[in-house]
């Protein structure tokens, strides 16, 4: 079992902070957390702290020992889109990183694996360059799965993808957290998709945490008109579960 | 949901291997295209030997002429040599240059590395001031060298400067192409009639200065610098899938673009100061290679190496041929012999190039 924890966490561009005092209890592992904001709140910033991909104050602590980046993964919005790689080279270089020349077929099939149960498999020998962004988007998520992370943190996986994708993309991933005992994050603007796959949220508004909590305790209406400035309510539907009915803008 | 093309029963792992065996067999190809270009390179000359002549003097110069083993040994064989060793050494650098710039328009002639260079080379051929004062024999290359190195080492630091882009860092390159023109344009109008036709003839590119030392040098400079990057083969190519997502596999970005510039920088310095301005290869040779192998660079790197060396050598072997008894300038016959090949590729290429 692993845990993931914040300890007063912020990050500097320059001398310009851009994200402070994030500080979060212990989350752990197969567990899902929506990390919610406004655009440029900070959300990025954050995932790439905590992947240590950017220095900063605080601690990001992983079951209590600090981490080495290998087991943290981060997923951005975007891939190069202009590589001369196909889709299955681009998740074999990822999975081979800081390993030797050699391929293995045991390496190769378990790329086969993930291609599949991403329903990307007919797409595996195309060129990076020929895909939508959508498809780009579950390459991605690829390139991030093979290489087995503890925690994995997700920047709008969802953001290209149609409706059908959105929610196969949301269950494969939540139902894999479960299994592999994997910590996920995922940076999200579709609050539906937060109430109904994550338990936790964290809203990130002008730099700093603003709330966090389980989703349905953090997404309000009150929080809807402070941090999103609309107002909207939540209500319940047939089969219990809770959605955002936006009225209008606050 | 297997597409109706594929039957079922082939994998993604089959057709990888596949793949991989394709690019295998290519760079093979290519490799023996470079051994016979090299052999008929050895093969021409002002002085017209006989093939069998040329291959007795090959294999047993202790049989053949004195005349004939000079020419082979000591003249051909240097200048055959060279251009594969300066061709793949450009070819590398403009290779990993585009790469950790990420810009398909980066190579040692477009960033301002030859300009820099050229400039240094008439700096001793015009006024006689030497950069690095003590070794006058060595003046001309040792300008052009250190000119070199502080052009590459200013589009370096260049590049990590926060706000600037890769776009930006071309730009800058563009620049340095035209501040060193300029100035070698000042140099030239106020050299000497002898001194002018000493820069002009450096500043086109020759192959015909080419010594065993020389061959030795640049070829031990490619010897050791292309395992150094073939060390870090997945994570170069991890590169080019943008800082972020090679960020995110582990790889140390900073450090690696640090540490490839430095070893690029050498690769193009050294082969320039040579021989000259060659501007073609560095840019083109690296698109080949793409082309035909990826830029997966366990083959992309082997490929920038051959496709290179190829080029230059080709090239070579036109510039003996097109005015029979005459060897022409070869930095003047590479975009000529590489445009149309390149051009080719291009337009028969269904995939995306960059």
């Amino acid at each position: 079992m692993v845990g993931l924890a914040l300890k007063d966490v912020g990050a500097k561009y320059g001398r310009r902070t851009v994200l402070a005092d994030v500080s979060m209890d212990t989350l752990e592992s197969g567990s899902v957390t929506a990390v919610i904001g406004p655009n440029a709140a900070g959300k990025s910033t954050l995932f790439k702290r905590i992947a240590d991909l950017i220095s900063g104050p605080g601690l990001v602590t992983l079951s209590q020992t600090e981490h080495g980046s290998r087991t943290i993964c981060y997923m951005p919005q975007d891939t190069g889109a202009n590589a001369v790689l196909t889709v299955y080279e681009s998740v074999l270089l990822s999975a081979k990183q800081g390993g030797g020349w050699k391929v293995h077929d045991g390496e190769l099939a378990e790329i086969d694996d993930i291609l599949k149960a991403l329903r990307i498999e007919d797409l595996a020998f195309r060129g990076l360059g020929e895909l939508s962004g959508g498809q780009r988007q579950l390459v991605s998520l690829a390139q991030a799965l093979v290489r087995k992370p503890e925690v994995l943190l997700m920047d709008e996986p969802t953001s290209a993808l149609d409706l059908h994708r959105q929610v196969e993309v949301l269950d494969f991933v939540s139902s894999l957290a479960r299994r592999r005992g994997m910590i996920v994050l995922i940076a999200l603007h579709d609050l539906n998709h937060a109430l109904r796959y994550c338990e936790n949220t964290i809203v990130i508004a002008e730099g700093a945490m603003a709330a966090s909590g389980p989703s349905d305790e953090v997404i309000t209406p009150e929080m809807l008109r402070d941090i999103y400035k609309v107002t909207a309510r939540i209500e319940t539907c047939s089969k219990g579960q809770p959605f955002i009915l936006v009225d209008g803008t606050a | 949901m297997a597409s109706e093309a594929i039957p079922a029963e082939v994998t993604g792992r089959d057709q990888y291997r596949a793949l991989a065996f394709r690019r295998i067999v290519i760079l093979a190809l290519l490799t023996i295209a470079l051994a016979a270009s090299v052999a008929v390179d050895m093969a021409l000359g002002p002085a017209n030997y006989r093939l069998s002549e040329v291959l007795s003097a090959l294999l047993d110069p202790a049989t053949a002429g004195n005349q004939l083993r000079v020419v082979i040994w000591d003249i051909r064989m240097p200048i055959a040599l060279m251009a594969v060793t300066v061709g793949a050494s450009l070819s590398v650098a403009g290779a990993q240059m585009q790469t950790i710039l990420s810009n398909p328009l980066a190579s040692p002639f477009t960033l301002g590395i030859s300009a820099a260079a050229s400039f240094g080379a008439a700096l001793a051929l015009v006024a006689g001031v030497a950069i690095l004062p003590g070794a006058v024999q060595y003046m001309v290359p040792l300008n052009a060298f250190l000119m070199a190195m502080a052009a590459a080492m200013f589009i370096h630091f260049a590049s990590t400067m926060r706000g600037v882009s890769v776009e930006t860092i071309v730009l800058l390159g563009i620049a340095l192409v035209f501040t060193f023109n300029a100035a070698l344009s000042l140099l030239q109008y106020l050299a000497s009639e002898q001194a002018l036709a000493a820069v002009v003839f450096w500043t086109m590119g020759s192959l015909t200065k080419a010594t065993w030392p020389k061959v030795w040098f640049t070829g031990a400079i490619l010897i050791a610098v292309v395992p150094l990057f073939m060390r870090n083969a997945w994570a170069l190519t991890a590169l080019r899938l943008g800082d972020d997502k090679a960020a995110s596999m582990g790889v140390n970005v900073r450090r690696l673009r640090l540490e490839t510039m430095m070893l690029v920088s050498l690769l193009a310095a050294i082969p320039v100061s040579f021989v000259g301005t060659i501007g073609f290869v560095g840019l083109v040779g690296p698109h080949i290679a793409r082309m035909l192998v990826g830029e997966d660079q366990r083959f992309f790197l082997p490929g920038s190496v051959i496709c290179g060396a190829l080029l230059l050598s080709t090239t070579s072997v036109v510039s003996k041929m097109l005015i029979p008894g005459a060897v022409l300038p070869i930095g003047v016959i590479t975009a000529l012999v590489g445009v149309p090949f390149f051009f080719i590729l291009i337009f028969s290429n269904r995939r995306r190039a960059w």
